[in-house]
C-alpha cells in the first residue's frame, strides 16, 4: 500500500492531492501536460519535498514533513521509470541494469542483469550502449533496470508516449504482463486516457495540481463529472445552454448553432457529451424517421482510419468526432467536406457541469 | 554587391586575419631558430631544468585544481544557497587579477611577513623562493579555468539521469562519481587543458611571490625571459621547445578524448 498526501507550490500551480494505491494496483494519473503529474511521482520518490505532506509505503514512512522526517531518495526502495528512460549512456546495458543490484554480491550482478535483460527479450544486447539502441529497446533496458531492485513500489512516467505507433501496441501489452505480475503498488502517469485505461485498475484524472475524478476507466468515461474529465476520456463534448423540456428531457442549445435532446438533467451553462461510436452519420436530407431526436446537420473535416474503425472529424459547427466502420465510410462517400447529418440518441447523450 | 553577399565574405575575411595573427608570431619561433641551434641551446645548463621543472609544478598545481576543484564545482553545479552568485564570483576573481597582483597578493597573504606567515612558518612551510611556492602560485592564477568549465559541464548534465542514480539507491556520492564525473568528463578534460595551458605560461605571479631561482623556482616562462635580455637565440629556441611540448600535450589530450573534447564551454548533449 502506497499512500501520498502532499500540499505544495510548484510555481505557479499548487499541487494538493491525496492517493492511495493498494498492493498489485496500478493507478494511473492522467491529464494534460502542466496538470503537475510528474511531480507526484517526484514526491513519492523523494526528489520533490514538498511544503507538506506525507508519504507511507507498507509499513515504512518516507516522508512527514510535519516531524520533519524525509527519506533519502536512494534509501526509497522504488522502480521508477522515466519519461526519456534516462538510461546512463556511457553503460552497455547489463552495467544500466546492474546499477542499482548492490544488494547483489558483485560477482552475480551480470548473470542477474541478463536474466532480468532476457525477460524483455534484450539479452542479446546486453553489451550494447543506449546509444545504439531503438526507441523500443531503451524502454525495455530502463523498465528492466526499475524492476532489477526487487522495488516496493513502481513509478511510471508516460511510459509509452516517447514509442511511435507500431512500437506502443507491443510495449503497451508487455507492460501490461507486467503490472499484472507485479504486487507492488503502481503510480503510472500519462496524458492518453487509451492508456490508462489499458494499463491501469483505477485512473486519478489530474488538472492544475489536484485530482478532480478517480474511478475505472469505464466509470470515467460512462460518468466524468466535468467536460474536462469528458474531453479527457476522448469523448465528444459540445458546450451549450441547457433548459428543461415539458417531456422530461433537456433541451441544450449549442453555441455556435444547433440543438440537443438528452434523457439527463442539466441547466445553465453545460457540456453534452457522447461517445464517437455512439454517433451515427447519414446522407442530407434523409427521412426523419427513426428514434432518434437529435440531427445535427455536419461537414466532414477530416477522415482517418485506425485499426479496424474510422474517425470522421466533423463541423456541426462546434467540432464533433464520429466511429464509424470502413463500409460505411464507403458507402456514404466520405471526404473533406462532405455534408452529413450526424445522428445522436436522446439517451446517449450526458449532460456535465463546466 | 549587395550586403547579403558582403557579409560572408566579412566573416571568412575576419577569420582568415584572426588566424594569421595568431598563428604568425608561434611560427617565427620555429622559423627564426634552425634546428641545429635549437639542440645546441637546449645543452645549455639550465633549459633542461626549466622545462622539467615547469612539467612538474604544472603537474601537481593541475592534480591539485582537479582534486580541489572538481568538488568545488559540483556542488556551485548542483546546490542554490545564499551567497552562490559571490562564491562563483570569488572563483573567477583571479582571471580579471593582473598576474603580477596576484604575486603580491600571495606575499601579502602567506609570505614571510604575510597574514598567514608566521603561522607557516611555525608548521615549517616555506613558499617563497621555493618550488612549492610556484605550485601555490600556478594553482591560484590557474584554477579558475577548470573550475569555471567544470562548473558548466556539471550544470549541462541532463538531470534525469542524477535522478535515475538516486532512484537506483546510489547515494549523492555514488552518483557524483558514477554517473556526474564520467558524462562529464569530456568537460571536465577540457577545463583541465585550459587550466594547464595557463598554468604552463603563468610568469608574473611566481616572479613576483616565488622568484627566480635557476632548478628551483625558474620555470621555462622566466627562463626565457632571463636568457632574452642576453642571448635572444637561446630563448626563441626554449621558446620553441615549450611551444612544442604544450602542442604535443593539447594535441593528446584531444586525440584521446575524441572530437569535441576541447570544444570549449559546455559538455556533450
Amino acid at each position: 500500500m502506497l499512500a501520498l498526501e502532499a500540499d505544495t507550490a510548484l510555481g505557479e500551480l499548487r499541487l494538493q492531492l491525496a492517493l492511495d494505491v493498494a498492493d498489485g494496483e496500478c493507478l494511473a494519473i492522467a491529464g494534460p501536460s502542466g496538470a503537475g503529474k510528474t511531480s507526484v511521482l517526484r514526491v513519492v520518490a523523494g526528489l520533490l519535498r514538498p511544503d507538506q505532506g506525507r508519504v507511507r509505503c507498507g509499513e515504512e514512512t518516507w516522508l512527514d514533513t510535519e516531524s520533519g522526517y524525509s527519506l533519502a531518495p536512494d534509501r526509497r526502495r522504488l522502480g521508477y521509470l522515466f519519461q526519456s528512460y534516462a538510461l546512463f549512456p556511457h553503460l552497455c546495458s547489463w552495467r544500466n541494469v546492474a546499477y542499482g543490484m548492490q544488494d547483489t554480491p558483485r560477482a552475480q550482478r551480470r548473470a542477474r542483469a541478463v536474466e532480468m535483460l532476457e525477460r524483455f527479450g534484450m539479452a542479446a544486447h546486453a553489451y550494447s550502449r543506449p546509444a545504439t539502441l531503438s526507441g523500443g529497446e531503451r524502454q525495455r533496458v530502463a523498465l528492466a533496470r526499475a524492476l532489477a531492485r526487487d522495488p516496493r513500489a513502481l513509478l511510471l512516467d508516460e511510459p509509452l508516449s516517447a514509442l511511435d505507433a507500431r512500437t506502443r501496441a507491443h510495449a503497451g501489452r508487455r507492460l501490461g504482463e507486467v503490472l499484472r505480475d507485479s504486487a507492488v503498488p503502481t503510480i503510472m502517469v500519462t496524458h492518453d486516457f487509451e492508456e490508462a485505461a489499458l494499463l491501469a485498475d483505477r485512473v486519478a484524472v489530474m488538472d492544475s495540481g489536484r485530482v478532480v475524478q478517480t474511478g475505472t476507466a469505464a466509470a470515467l468515461a460512462a460518468a466524468p463529472a466535468s467536460s474536462f474529465v469528458a474531453d479527457l476520456t476522448g469523448a465528444v463534448v459540445l458546450h451549450g445552454s441547457a433548459r428543461k423540456l415539458g417531456s422530461g428531457l433537456t433541451e441544450v442549445q449549442l453555441d455556435g448553432g444547433g440543438s440537443l435532446r438528452s434523457t439527463h438533467p442539466g441547466s445553465g451553462r453545460v457540456a453534452a457529451t457522447a461517445h464517437p461510436w455512439e454517433i451515427t452519420l447519414e446522407p442530407p436530407g434523409s427521412g426523419a424517421g427513426g428514434s432518434a431526436q437529435n440531427r445535427l446537420p455536419a461537414t466532414v473535416a477530416t477522415v482517418t482510419p485506425v485499426g479496424n474503425r474510422v474517425r470522421v472529424a466533423l463541423r456541426v459547427p462546434q467540432p464533433v468526432t464520429a466511429e464509424l466502420t470502413a463500409s460505411a465510410v464507403e458507402s456514404l462517400h466520405l471526404e473533406p467536406g462532405t455534408e452529413v447529418v450526424a445522428v445522436f440518441k436522446a439517451t446517449a447523450i450526458r449532460i456535465v457541469a463546466f | 554587391m549587395t550586403a547579403r553577399r558582403l557579409f560572408p565574405i566579412a566573416l571568412v575575411a575576419s577569420l582568415g586575419v584572426a588566424l594569421l595573427f595568431l598563428t604568425l608570431p608561434l611560427l617565427a619561433i620555429f622559423l627564426e631558430s634552425s634546428p641545429a641551434e635549437l639542440l645546441a641551446s637546449l645543452d645549455e645548463p639550465g633549459a633542461l631544468d626549466a622545462l622539467g621543472l615547469s612539467l612538474k609544478t604544472t603537474g601537481v598545481a593541475l592534480a591539485v585544481i582537479v582534486a580541489l576543484g572538481t568538488p568545488a564545482a559540483w556542488l556551485l553545479a548542483t546546490r542554490r544557497f545564499r551567497g552562490h552568485a559571490l562564491a562563483v564570483t570569488l572563483v573567477e576573481l583571479p582571471l580579471v587579477v593582473p598576474p603580477a597582483v596576484a604575486g603580491i597578493g600571495l606575499l601579502a597573504a602567506v609570505g614571510p611577513q604575510g597574514l598567514l606567515g608566521p603561522a607557516l612558518e611555525e608548521a615549517g612551510l616555506e613558499l617563497v623562493f621555493q618550488t612549492t611556492g610556484v605550485v601555490v602560485a600556478l594553482i591560484f592564477v590557474a584554477s579558475p579555468f577548470y573550475v569555471r568549465q567544470a562548473q558548466a559541464t556539471f550544470a549541462a548534465l541532463d538531470p534525469e539521469l542524477l535522478a535515475a542514480s538516486r532512484t537506483l539507491g546510489a547515494s549523492e556520492a555514488r552518483t557524483f562519481a558514477r554517473v556526474a564525473v564520467p558524462n562529464a568528463l569530456p568537460g571536465l578534460v577540457a577545463g583541465g587543458a585550459l587550466a594547464w595551458g595557463r598554468a604552463l605560461g603563468e610568469f608574473g605571479a611566481t616572479l613576483v611571490f616565488a622568484g627566480s631561482l635557476r632548478g628551483v623556482t625558474q620555470t621555462a616562462p622566466l627562463a626565457i625571459y632571463e636568457r632574452f635580455s642576453s642571448d635572444f637565440t637561446a630563448a626563441l629556441a626554449l621558446s620553441a621547445v615549450l611551444v612544442a611540448a604544450s602542442g604535443a600535450i593539447l594535441l593528446g589530450v584531444k586525440l584521446a578524448m575524441g572530437p569535441g573534447a576541447l570544444g570549449g564551454a559546455g559538455a556533450r548533449g
